[in-house]
């Protein structure tokens, strides 16, 4: 197959007023992607699908990840002059991304047995502007996985045949696999809860939890204590 | 009610008695038709102890149904999402009495893993009642054999008269159980307060 560069090349030769980005992947696979513009992601993937080199026939995956808007902090060295004497100072940048939904594609052919490229769509913000155009004209197997995105994440495709919540029932508020998702706090009882649970715990049971914190600290330094 | 030693003596000349209760009991404990019902994992194992290995026509509890018609066991295997329980409920009560539930894993009784999650009833006894609960993740075919015994168990003990009968041969009670509906967040209510109530911790 070709390099992803030449796939690059090659797509904002044909498909007008196209800009890709590729993106490193920080993982031992190192597995770049194909950032896509809204607006052109149909035509784009229509021709991935298309192309007779390319061929990619088959789309095993779709995927939703949610980006919280974050403060992202890089440390920067600077030589500052204090005093006459020239000094190497470290300063932090604070730079502000902005929040998004991202969907991620994962394409093969099966005809040409290559594969994965990876095409991944962000919409504007993760409030009003969630929409992205819809691949299942393109793959009909991207149909209820793009389902199941719009309903644990909130993206709206665009031109889906049937745009339902898949897994949870329809009078479901929310989308529950956001990072910001509040659960409702139907917390119950349990007799040992650990980690996030052993919060949930202490703040509806604060006496009773602590008690069995201590019981156990205890038994554990008289262990300790006749070995 | 007849002795036991003169039942004893009568049955070495050839004469069998027995009260219509005994008799009915023993036919109904070997006869639990289960509803063919599977929700998660435990339903494998549920299907292996149905197979040749384990044979559950042993205990003749072979045939699964497919309608809740049919059925009179009620084997809830595995984890029940709350967009799931309303439908549970309705088959339950879509079942002829006299009929059984039997929770098997640590989902069905509690939740399980997902108990503290958003999507998952923390337990199958908030809407239906359960007479055996299984635990175990999934619990092994044997587990399911020796819950099938439990309440072959329990049904040989049933009274048909008197003030402790079950609740189906009391004519006052209502007969099917509350399906809850969807909501927001939750299904509405979030148990059913008859049958269930939230733990008391003792402070």
């Amino acid at each position: 197959m070709e390099t992803l560069e030449q796939i690059k090349a090659r797509i904002e030769k044909s498909v007008p007023l196209t800009k890709l980005d590729i993106l490193p992947n920080e993982c031992p696979l190192g597995e770049r992607s194909l950032l896509v513009e809204a607006g052109r992601a149909f035509d784009v993937a229509k021709f991935l699908r298309d192309d007779a080199q390319l061929r990619l026939d088959y789309c095993s995956n779709v995927t939703g990840v949610d980006w919280p808007e974050t403060v992202i902090k890089t440390k920067v060295k600077k030589k500052v002059v204090v005093e006459g004497v020239e000094k190497e100072v470290e300063e932090t940048i604070e730079t502000l991304r902005s929040g998004h939904l991202e969907v991620v594609y994962h394409l093969y052919s099966m005809a040409l047995k290559h594969g994965p490229i990876v095409l991944r769509l962000r919409t504007e913000n993760r409030a009003d502007k969630t929409h992205l155009p819809s691949l299942t004209p393109l793959w009909r197997g991207a149909e209820f996985q793009e389902r199941e995105i719009f309903d644990l994440y909130g993206v709206i495709f665009d031109g889906h045949p049937d745009l339902r919540r898949i897994l949870m029932w329809d009078e479901f508020v929310g989308f529950p696999m956001r990072k910001d998702y509040v659960a409702p706090d139907d917390f119950e009882y349990e007799p040992t809860p650990h980690d996030e649970v052993l919060v949930e715990a202490k703040k509806h049971y604060p006496v009773e939890v602590d008690a069995v914190a201590a019981t156990t600290a205890n038994n554990l330094n008289k262990e300790s204590m006749n070995p | 009610m007849i002795e036991a030693g003169l039942k004893n003596e009568l049955q070495k000349q050839g004469v069998y008695v027995t009260s219509l209760q005994e008799l009915y009991n023993w036919g109904r404990a070997n006869s639990v038709w289960p509803l063919t019902f599977g929700l998660a994992c435990c339903a494998i194992e549920m299907m292996a102890a149905s197979m040749a290995r384990f044979d559950l026509a042993r205990f003749g509890a072979e045939v699964f149904r497919p309608s809740p018609r049919q059925a009179d066991l009620m084997i809830v295997a595995g984890t029940v999402t709350k967009k799931m329980a309303p439908l549970v409920v309705r088959l339950y009560n879509q079942m002829p009495e006299p009929k059984y539930v039997i929770a098997m894993g640590a989902c069905a009784i509690s939740g399980g893993p997902f108990k503290q999650g958003y999507n998952v009833l923390k337990g199958v006894d908030r809407y239906i009642p359960v007479d055996v609960a299984i635990p175990g993740c999934p619990p092994r075919p044997e587990a399911l054999l020796h819950a099938i015994m439990t309440l072959q168990e329990k049904i040989l003990n049933q009274k048909l008269t008197g003030p402790d009968r079950p609740r189906h041969l009391k004519a006052e009670v209502e007969g099917a159980y509350p399906v809850p509906v969807y909501g927001r967040h939750d299904l509405e209510p979030p148990n059913n307060p008859a049958l269930w109530q939230p733990p008391a911790i003792k402070r």
